[in-house]
């Protein structure tokens, strides 16, 4: 009975440390960035393997979303004689929702999980301390562009879910469902608000961005550094950074949505 | 030359980015239709605004001719005091043009349609229109609807 509460008591306190180390972690991160613009190709380089590779599974993910909430919509819509605002409807849960969050679970599937990976092997194999050894602070050679470029690749990526979403949308509904493609833009700029739902939804995906990436370096730097140990970092980037983006959509959306409190 | 090709690529991948944020702000969004070039304006107070929202369309003959900007209620006469945007496009409108609120649709968003006047003189900034006509609340008619029926009723 006691070894449980013991346990639990371990457990806490060990993922209390762990955000802690998170946390110095971001905060030698931010302080190095000056530093960084001496050597942007390194920042170049990262951006090109965590956003350029991603695009391919974000353009196509998009694509199918895009339609497949037309259709939904669609057959929904019709029941009330209100296919005419099925632009809208796409175009709404797009940019609030579903841009930012399924750009933030992909790029955490398809990048943070290499991230980890990367960096936890280089840790296992000692070449992060071979790095110190030489006094190069690995936290700015390997983290930060890697960071860096998490932070500037997660927008972009939302924004271009939501813009190929769109386009997908369009597609299924004028050319396959037979919605007038004038009415099917002019109920969706009626209804969609720049500040409110454009913009909060890359607010969102900044923040996905920046704790995505911050979890995905800070996973594979503090890895055990054995192969079961890399592994089970990949592991718990993966999972954590997709519970974290589901969680805080959810109380951004409650800070930025809701009328009602706050 | 791979150095090059990882900097063309990521330039790309950023512009991209940028131009659909372009996308999702011109044609997605309404930024561009909702800027009023050189707007004056003009209130109107109605008895009861019914659903009006801040942003909503002032139209003539069908026309989008200005938004709703500011709605508050006017404690001396207890009315609800709306101040509307209208673009200086459509400056000539008379002066004792009317102003009544009705709802696109059965269920649709309810806007300001302007009804033109006879006289010479034209509104200007700062001038409140005296004629209006409160929005039709739906709950209100399906009440008196009721009552007359009821009323007939205890006649026969």
């Amino acid at each position: 009975m006691i070894s449980v509460i013991r346990k639990t008591g371990e457990f806490s306190l060990s993922i209390l440390a762990a955000t802690g180390r998170a946390a110095l972690l971001l905060l030698q991160l931010v302080v190095n960035i000056p530093l960084l613009a001496r050597r942007h190709e390194l920042l170049l380089e990262q951006l090109y393997r965590v956003g350029v590779l991603t695009l391919p599974i974000i353009v196509v993910a998009a694509l199918f979303v895009g339609m497949v909430l037309a259709l939904q919509g669609y057959n929904t819509l019709i029941d009330f004689g209100a296919e005419s605002s099925l632009g809208l409807l796409v175009a709404l849960s797009l940019c609030r929702e579903l841009g930012p969050v399924l750009a933030g679970l992909l790029f955490a599937g398809r990048a943070g999980a290499a991230l980890t990976a990367e960096i936890g092997l280089m840790k296992a194999t000692e070449q992060l301390a071979g790095m110190e050894m030489m006094a190069v602070d690995p936290v700015w050679r390997i983290l930060l562009p890697r960071f860096l470029a998490g932070v500037i690749s997660v927008p972009l990526l939302a924004i271009l879910f939501s813009a190929i979403g769109v386009i997908g949308g369009y597609f299924l509904g004028v050319s396959v469902l037979g919605i007038d493609q004038g009415v099917f833009w002019s109920a969706m700029q009626q209804g969609v608000d720049f500040q409110q739902d454009v913009m909060n939804g890359i607010y969102k995906s900044f923040v996905f961005g920046l704790l995505i990436s911050l979890l995905a370096v800070f996973m594979g730097y503090d890895a055990s550094a054995t192969p079961a140990g890399v592994a089970a970092a990949t592991t718990q980037t993966v999972v954590l950074s997709s519970l974290i983006v589901l969680a805080m959509d959810f109380s951004l959306t409650s800070m930025m949505f809701s009328r009602v409190m706050f | 030359m791979k150095r090059q090709f990882v900097e063309i690529v990521v330039g790309v991948f950023v512009i991209a980015g940028f131009v659909g944020l372009l996308f999702l702000s011109f044609s997605v969004s309404n930024l561009n239709s909702d800027a009023i070039s050189d707007p004056y304006q003009v209130s109107a107070r109605f008895d009861n605004i019914g659903g009006l929202k801040v942003g909503a369309p002032v139209t003539m003959a069908g026309v989008t001719i200005g938004r709703v900007r500011k709605i508050a209620l006017d404690t001396d006469s207890y009315q609800a005091n709306i101040v509307m945007d209208i673009s200086d496009e459509y400056s000539k409108l008379p002066v004792d043009s009317s102003a009544s609120i009705y709802t696109q649709g059965l269920l649709g968003e309810q806007f300001v349609s302007l009804e033109p006047g006879g006289e010479q003189r034209y509104l200007k900034e700062g001038d409140r229109l005296r004629l209006t006509q409160s929005a039709v609340i739906l709950e209100n008619l399906i009440g008196q609807l009721l009552f007359n029926n009821s009323a007939k009723g205890a006649k026969q």
